[in-house]
C-alpha cells in the first residue's frame, strides 16, 4: 500500500473517531463512527485481510450503526445543550488517552518487531500449497494459491472449522442467548393489577 | 515505508480516543459507541500482527479467527446493551450516565 493512502485512511479513522468523542449531537456521532469504521476497513484491506475488511463494513458500518441510529431516533434523544461540563472527567479522560498514546509510541519505537515492513514479510502464495498441511487437500484453496491470489475467506473458514469448531458453537450459543436476552429485556412489563 | 509500528500506533491512538470518550462523555449511547471503537482498535492490532507474522508464507489466520470472534461478540454486546439502554430510558426518561445512581450507596 502506498504510504499516502495509509496516512489518508489513518486520518479518516482517527479524525472521525475524534468527532465521535467530541460531537454534541448523537446522530452526528453515529454517522462519524460509521465513517471511522469505513476508514478502518480500508486499513484492514491494506493488510491483506479482505474478509475482515468486508465484515467490518457489513457488521459495523451496516448492522451496528443502523441499530444505534434506530435507537437514537426511537428514543428521540436531544442534543446535550447548556449542560454543565464535567471538567474532572474530561481532564482525566484526556490525560489517560495522552499517557496511553505516549506509552504505546514508546513501546513501539523500542521494539524490533515493529520495524517490519511488508517487503520484509512478502506473501509466498505459489509455494504455500506444499506447506499448509490439511488445507492443501481442498482444491479450491490450492487452485487460488497457485493462481497467485489469496483465498483468505476460505483459509479463515478452514481455520475456524478445523481448529475452533467448539469455539464457533459457543459463539453461536452466545448469539442465541443474546437474542433471547434482547427479547426479555425489551418486553414491556405488565403493571400489577 | 509503512511498518507494523505505524499500524500499532494508529490502533493505540484509536483505543486511547475511545477510552477518553468512555471516561469523559455522559451520554450512555456515545459511551457505547466509544466502546465499539476500542474493540475495533484491538482488532486492528490483531490484524496487523497477523499480516506481519507469516506462517508458511501466509498471514497468521489464528489471529484473524480471533478477530472474527471479537466482531461477533461485539455485535451481540451492542444488541443487548442497546436493549438495556431502552429499558433504562423507559424508567428514567434520560440517557445520562449520572441519572443512574441507585447502586451508588
Amino acid at each position: 500500500m502506498p504510504p499516502l493512502l495509509f496516512y489518508l485512511f489513518a486520518l479518516i479513522t482517527l479524525g472521525f473517531g475524534f468527532l465521535v468523542v467530541t460531537g454534541r449531537n448523537p446522530v452526528t456521532c453515529a454517522l462519524a463512527l460509521a465513517a471511522s469504521f469505513v476508514g478502518l476497513a480500508a486499513l484492514f484491506l491494506s493488510l491483506d485481510a479482505y474478509f475482515i475488511g468486508v465484515i467490518q463494513i457489513l457488521v459495523y458500518a451496516g448492522a451496528v450503526m443502523v441499530l444505534f441510529l434506530f435507537i437514537i431516533m426511537l428514543l428521540d434523544i436531544k442534543t446535550e445543550e447548556g449542560k454543565k461540563m464535567n471538567l474532572p472527567a474530561i481532564l482525566s479522560g484526556v490525560l489517560l488517552a495522552v499517557l496511553l498514546t505516549l506509552q504505546i509510541i514508546a513501546v513501539v519505537g523500542s521494539t524490533e518487531l515493529a520495524k517490519k515492513t511488508s517487503q520484509d514479510t512478502p506473501l509466498a502464495l505459489v509455494d504455500a500449497p506444499g506447506k499448509i498441511g490439511k488445507a492443501a487437500l481442498l482444491p479450491t484453496i490450492t487452485n487460488d494459491l497457485k493462481a497467485g491470489t489469496l483465498p483468505d475467506a476460505k483459509l479463515i473458514g478452514f481455520t475456524l472449522f478445523d481448529q475452533y469448531g467448539f469455539h464457533l458453537q459457543v459463539i453461536g450459543l452466545l448469539l442465541l442467548v443474546g437474542t433471547i436476552g434482547v427479547v426479555v429485556l425489551s418486553k414491556r412489563e405488565r403493571s400489577a393489577p | 515505508m509503512i511498518t507494523l509500528g505505524h499500524y500499532l500506533v494508529v490502533s493505540g491512538m484509536l483505543f486511547a480516543l475511545g477510552l477518553a470518550g468512555v471516561i469523559a462523555r455522559r451520554n450512555i449511547i456515545i459511551v457505547y459507541m466509544c466502546l465499539e471503537m476500542m474493540l475495533s482498535a484491538a482488532n486492528l492490532a490483531l490484524v496487523g500482527f497477523s499480516r506481519f507474522h507469516l506462517v508458511n508464507g501466509l498471514p497468521d489466520y489464528t489471529a484473524q479467527s480471533l478477530v472474527f470472534f471479537t466482531i461477533t461478540v461485539a455485535a451481540a454486546e451492542v444488541a443487548v446493551g442497546l436493549a438495556i439502554i431502552v429499558a433504562l430510558f423507559r424508567s428514567k426518561q434520560s440517557v445520562d450516565v449520572e441519572s443512574v445512581t441507585k447502586l451508588q450507596g
